[in-house]
Parts: C-alpha cells; structure tokens; sequence
C-alpha cells in the first residue's frame, strides 16, 4: 500500500518510513506562523508553559493582516502585544504596517514556504500553501504557542479525496470557479479532516494563483489541506521568491484515496455561492437579478495581481454602477506596487472604485467594508456564513474577480465578458 | 467525571462566526467573549444559559475560522459539553487543547431536543437523556487525545513532557 502525497511530506517530518491514514503523529514543523488576532492569544498561552524559549526564531512569522492598520484601540493593543514579543524575542519574521500583507499571500511571497515544508499556522486558511505542494494546515492558538517552543505539532494523518483534473479552464474561468464547483459538489464537511490532493493533466494549465486560490478554501469545505504536485511552475515560483530549496513529494501510484472526482476544467463556468454557506453555489445565468450594494476585490483567497488584472480587465474604461460601492484590495504591498506600475489602479479609481492598502478588513466584517442590515455584497473572499462581513441580515455572494468586478459595473450578478 | 445540565440545540454546520462574531475578536479574554457566544444565531442563549449547560447540534459544528475564540466563548459561558453528529477539524483540535469536552454522536445529536436534560459519562461516553430516558453511546476520544485532556490541556501535556 502506497502513501498520499501528504502523508508523504507527514511521514518525512515525524522521521518515519511509512504512515497511513488514523496514525497520530509528531510532525516536526518548517513554520509556524499567527496573525494579529490569533497570535495575542497564543502569547498569553505561552507564558503557561515553564519552557518559554522559542524553538527557532527564524521559523516563526507573526503578521498584522486582520485588524491593522489597526480599526480600533483594542486592535492596536493587540498588535503592540505581538510587537513587544517579536522584538523580546528577535522574531526577524514579523510583518508589521508597511512591510505586511494577507499572511498566505505574503509569506510565499517572501519565500518563506517551499515544496516539501511542513506547516501550521493559527488561521484556518494557512492551506493556502497546498499550492507549493506544502504539508500545511489550520490550528488555533494553544497549538500555535506549543509549536513555537517545540517546533512540533501532533497529527492524525489524513485520508484523502483524490481531484483528477482534466482539460483546461475557458477564459472567463479561473481558480476561484474551480473550488467553488467543488466545494458545492462535495458540501462544506466533505472533505472533513482529509487532505484534498489535486492530480491530473490539467494541473499543468492552472496558474500558481489559481493554484493558492483553490488551496486556500480547501478548509471551506472541511479540508484537512489542499496540495498540487509539483511542476515547472511550482519550481519557477520558488525560484523567483526564495533562497530556499524544495523538496519534491509525489504520491505513490499505488496511494489509497477514499475517493477520486474527476473534475472536467473546460466544462466549468463562472460560479458563485449563495449565503449563508459556501457550498450553495449556482453557475451566473441560472438565477434571476441579485442587485448589488458592494463589491470586494481581494483577501487571501483572491488578492494576487493575477487577480487584480482580471478586475481591471472588466472595468477598463468602464463605471462602478450607482449605488454600488466597489472595494479593491491588493494582498501584499509587492502587488500593491505592481498593480501601480501596471496602471491597475488608475483603472479602478477611474472607474468609482477604492483602492487599499493591503488587509483583511471587510472579508471578516473587521473594517474597510462592513455591510448593514439588508444590504447584499458580491465578494472575492472565502466565507459567506451569518454576518461575515458586517449586520447579520446582510448578504455575502461569493465569487471570482472577474464576476465581481463585471457585477460591481453592472450593479447585479453577472457573468464576466470575455 | 460527568456533565449534566439542559440542552441548547442547533442544526448543521454551526460556524465560528455564528460562535462569536469577528466584532469581538479583538477581545481576548474568555470572560468577555462568553458575552457575545451564539449571538448571530440566538440573542437569548447568553441570557439563558446556566453552568453546566448543554450544547447539542448537527454535523460539522465549529466551521470555518481558526479562531480559539470559539471554544473559549463556550467554555466560559459555562456550557460543560458539546455534542455534535461531527465536528470540524480545528475546533475539535482547539476544543480539546483549551479543555472543552466534545463527544460525538450523530443519533444522539438527531434525537435530542431543545430543553431535554442531558447527561454524559466522560469515561465511558455515555450520553443519557434524563428528560426521555434514552442512552446513547458516543465515541470516546483517541488515547493520545485522552492524555492531553487528563493533563488539563495541552500547555500542562507539554510541561508535564518536558520534565
């Protein structure tokens, strides 16, 4: 009996030869990383322990993403708790305003996370990193301040679904469409506790943006993780933003899944999930008028430049409909720059919309975007549940750049123009 | 060890913004946030509920986010268990490394109602409903599980290791 890809990468880091699926496991961890929200408690936990000394200073990232620049006072009080800690501590990973972004956009970015890592961050979309075809995943607080010290972390390796992906996305598609497809295929608990492992010749035809988008909401539908193997793009990827080396895993042909869905790329068309659940989901031109009052282009599952290209694509020339606000936010101040450099953003403002400094804001109803009561939003981010993004009578429509910015021009729903 | 106490039921996939909305998250303290649990889903339950209370809800309770937060606003709001058909992977893990009990049981979720008084046998995972008289067995959890909740949570599992 062979081994998943993940269970692969698990058994290399718990110095094991072989694991299968049910084993609990001590994995040791490549990063460790925690956010302006989840970080504050991990410290405070972490003055429990009698062993107070950091594993590696140098494997730990903290960044100030959700609530910063901060919204409020309690936010900056939480923000300074991470500052002070990451300077008693020389943590040379702390991305604070003006060196931050989106976490899981920034921290590949900054070459932190390679093929073959091992990783746990206390955000459940640290997932995102599947893409690199990284062992990565989700924990809270307490797992995050006992990972800091031991540099280790328990697991219960993960069975796995199989994603065989064929042919090649149409233009108005991208990766966003393709997890949103699956996520309303399989339910929101239909990955539970498993690892999602893309495969197949259509990985080859998807973008490493894609590829951290699909990634990013495999915890949306109760994954484990999400990992694609790694190829040419990975490796260049990398190359571009590291000075690290990956190590390639690959599954075993004769792997165990519990399951393999076949997902046909060229039959897939723009997608989006209706509230309050990201598995509701309804292919644009089936459904009646859904007028909008916001849309918001970016958060970790749709802020890439790739992202931000295909928005102004569909706004070039082009005017935000009247009483729609439309909110775009690049992930990292790299792609902030490039989309400057790009004249992306001369695009959107000429357009009516907004463009930010790089946070989290609106995606979790912090700032930057909240709705009020009535009021329904198309949105690029990765949650639509009660009250995500503001009032609890207030709607969150979830979809791509391209069909958020073509809805934010045409004030509804609508599917991008090719 | 047992806990007994009234049921508050809810359907599936009860999510962590439901559990405490991200307008609190910027407290930290399990005291402050108990003010806020369930309230996107029941305005009463804070006002409602008792020490040793029950939580009992369908499948995949706990969605969505990482935030500890979530078990937390629970287990200081007093609720002593949770009982779910399923739970999602984080807050299953961030349960036990704050030392919520959880226990799941998808008959026992089905069948219990809102108000029913429930009690459960940690060491044998016995769920009895006293209201109708039914027992149920959930499952127990995993020894290496068991561990970390006899040490009182992971931060004592981890000292206690290291001596």
């Amino acid at each position: 009996m062979g081994m998943t890809m993940t269970q692969k990468i698990l058994a290399a880091h718990a110095g094991l030869d072989f694991v299968e699926a049910g084993q609990l496991i001590e994995a040791n961890l490549d990063l460790v990383l925690g956010n302006d929200i989840t970080s504050p408690v991990a410290i405070n936990e972490m003055k429990k322990f009698e062993n107070q000394k950091l594993f590696d200073g140098g494997k730990i990232a903290l960044v100030m993403d959700h609530f910063a620049p901060n919204k409020d006072i309690k936010s900056a009080e939480n923000c300074k708790i991470c500052r002070d800690f990451a300077n008693e501590n020389e943590i040379v990973n702390f991305f604070d305003v003006g060196r931050m972004g989106i976490e899981h956009a920034l921290l590949p970015e900054q070459g932190l996370t390679v093929s073959g890592d091992c990783i746990i961050g206390a955000d459940s979309h640290t997932c995102t990193y599947g893409a690199l075809g990284a062992f990565s995943t989700g924990t809270g607080s307490t797992d995050m301040a006992a990972a800091m010290i031991t540099g280790k972390a328990w697991f219960k390796v993960p069975s796995a679904i199989k994603f065989n992906l064929k042919g090649k996305l149409s233009k108005d598609v991208c990766g966003k469409d393709v997890i949103l497809h699956i996520i309303g295929k399989i339910g929101v608990d239909g990955a539970l506790y498993k690892s999602m492992e893309f495969a197949g010749e259509g990985v080859a035809s998807l973008s490493i943006d894609d590829r951290f988008t699909i990634c990013n909401m495999a915890i949306e539908a109760g994954g484990k993780n999400g990992i694609f193997p790694v190829d040419d793009i990975t490796l260049c990827y990398i190359k571009e933003h590291s000075n690290r080396t990956p190590k390639i895993f690959e599954a075993d042909e004769d792997a165990v899944y519990d399951e393999v869905i076949d997902i046909d790329l060229s039959a897939l068309r723009p997608t989006v999930a209706f509230p309050h659940l990201p598995e509701n989901t309804k292919v644009v031109g089936e459904f009646g008028d859904i007028k909008i009052d916001q849309a918001v282009i970016g958060s970790c599952t749709n802020g890439h430049i790739s992202d931000l290209r295909s928005a102004a694509a569909q706004m070039k020339g082009k005017k935000v409909a009247k009483d729609v606000r439309c909110i775009v936010i690049p992930a990292t101040q790299e792609i902030y720059k490039q989309a400057v450099k790009e004249g992306l953003v001369d695009i959107f403002i000429d357009a009516g919309a907004i463009f930010s400094t790089p946070t989290c804001g609106p995606c979790l109803g912090g700032y930057m975007g909240v709705l009020a009561a009535g009021e329904r939003c198309v949105s690029t981010t990765n949650r639509n549940f009660i009250g995500r993004m503001g009032h609890v009578e207030s709607e969150v429509y979830l979809a791509s750049p391209a069909v958020a910015a073509a809805s934010a021009i045409a004030g509804k729903i609508v599917a991008p123009t090719v | 060890m047992e806990a007994r106490g009234h049921v508050f039921k809810y359907g599936e996939n009860v999510d962590t913004d439901v559990i405490i909305p991200a307008r609190y998250l910027n407290a930290t303290t399990g005291e402050e946030l108990a003010k806020h649990c369930m309230e996107d889903i029941d305005k009463d339950f804070v006002n409602k509920v008792q020490k040793g209370d029950i939580i009992v809800a369908r499948k995949n309770f706990g969605c969505g986010s990482s935030r500890e937060h979530a078990p937390l606003a629970i287990k200081s709001s007093g609720v002593s268990v949770v009982i779910a058909d399923t739970f999602a992977r984080i807050f299953y893990r961030n349960s036990i490394n704050i030392g919520l009990p959880i226990i799941e049981s998808p008959e026992a979720a089905k069948e219990i109602n809102q108000g029913d008084e429930v009690k459960v046998d940690f060491d044998t995972g016995i769920i009895t409903n006293i209201t109708t008289g039914k027992s149920y067995k959930g499952q127990a959890f995993p020894e290496f599980m068991q561990n970390i909740i006899n040490a009182g949570g992971l931060v004592n599992y981890v000292n206690n290791k290291n001596k």
